[in-house]
């Protein structure tokens, strides 16, 4: 089973890994991404094309559950403005044994940061810029 | 065909969004990124640099040398920064 959602909502942890544990699964595997205050960042913007974001998540999602014995992946991002401490993105895998949910959550991840058409600026007070994307992400997305 | 931008390509042209109908010999997503930067101060700041942007028809991620080939939409935007 597959969810993906993209929200300018908080993101509920505990609900949603209830919500992959009640899958049947051995082990639950999930990432976590927090805005950081690194180099006096005070919050973050996410943009990102709709439509194309839902179904660029959706197809990854697949991929993972094809790829892995997968009983379940929640792919939940956030868009909007969010602040310093504030959960942006959700990867959650649900698997009868924890080696085929660590791996797919990340694969998830890791393909997500290359995949998928977000785009992010930082706010230091008043002052905002894009943020450039990184040869380390496409290098880490490559090698799966 | 409609054209969507992101980002700060978006913030350089001022609108996210416009339909515009190329000529004919603008075949490749090159080619429409070259005829765009011609269309007005702000589209010619946004895509100056083509090894800056990135490109999706139809919403699938496309090399910049793929050709138009009748494609209803297609965004330009820079590399992105999800996660």
């Amino acid at each position: 089973m597959i969810r993906v959602s993209i929200d300018p909502a908080p993101i509920e942890l505990a609900m949603e890994l209830s919500a992959l544990e009640e899958r049947g699964a051995g082990g639950v595997a999930s990432f976590t991404g927090v805005v950081r205050g690194d180099g006096g960042v005070t919050a973050l913007e996410l943009e990102h094309y709709p439509g194309m974001t839902e179904d660029a998540l959706c197809m990854l999602a697949e991929q993972a559950m094809d790829r892995w014995s997968l009983l379940g992946v929640t792919i939940l991002h956030r868009v909007g403005r969010m602040e310093v401490g504030e959960r942006i993105v959700f990867i959650g895998t649900a698997a009868a044994h924890r080696r085929e949910a660590l791996d797919a959550c990340a694969y998830l991840i890791d393909r997500l940061k290359t995949d998928a058409p977000f785009w992010k600026r930082e706010w230091r007070g008043e002052d905002a810029s894009w943020v450039e994307a990184r040869q380390s992400d496409a290098d880490a997305a490559a090698q799966w | 065909m409609d054209l969507l931008y992101f980002a700060w390509v978006r913030e350089a042209v001022g609108i996210g969004q416009e339909q515009r109908d190329p000529p004919a010999a603008v075949g490749t997503v090159a080619e429409l990124i070259g005829w765009l930067s011609t269309q007005s101060p702000g589209h010619a700041e946004a895509f100056a640099d083509p090894a800056k942007l990135r490109a999706a028809i139809d919403q699938r991620f496309v090399p910049l040398d793929t050709p138009l080939n009748g494609a209803k939409e297609v965004a330009l935007f820079p590399p992105v920064t999800g996660g």
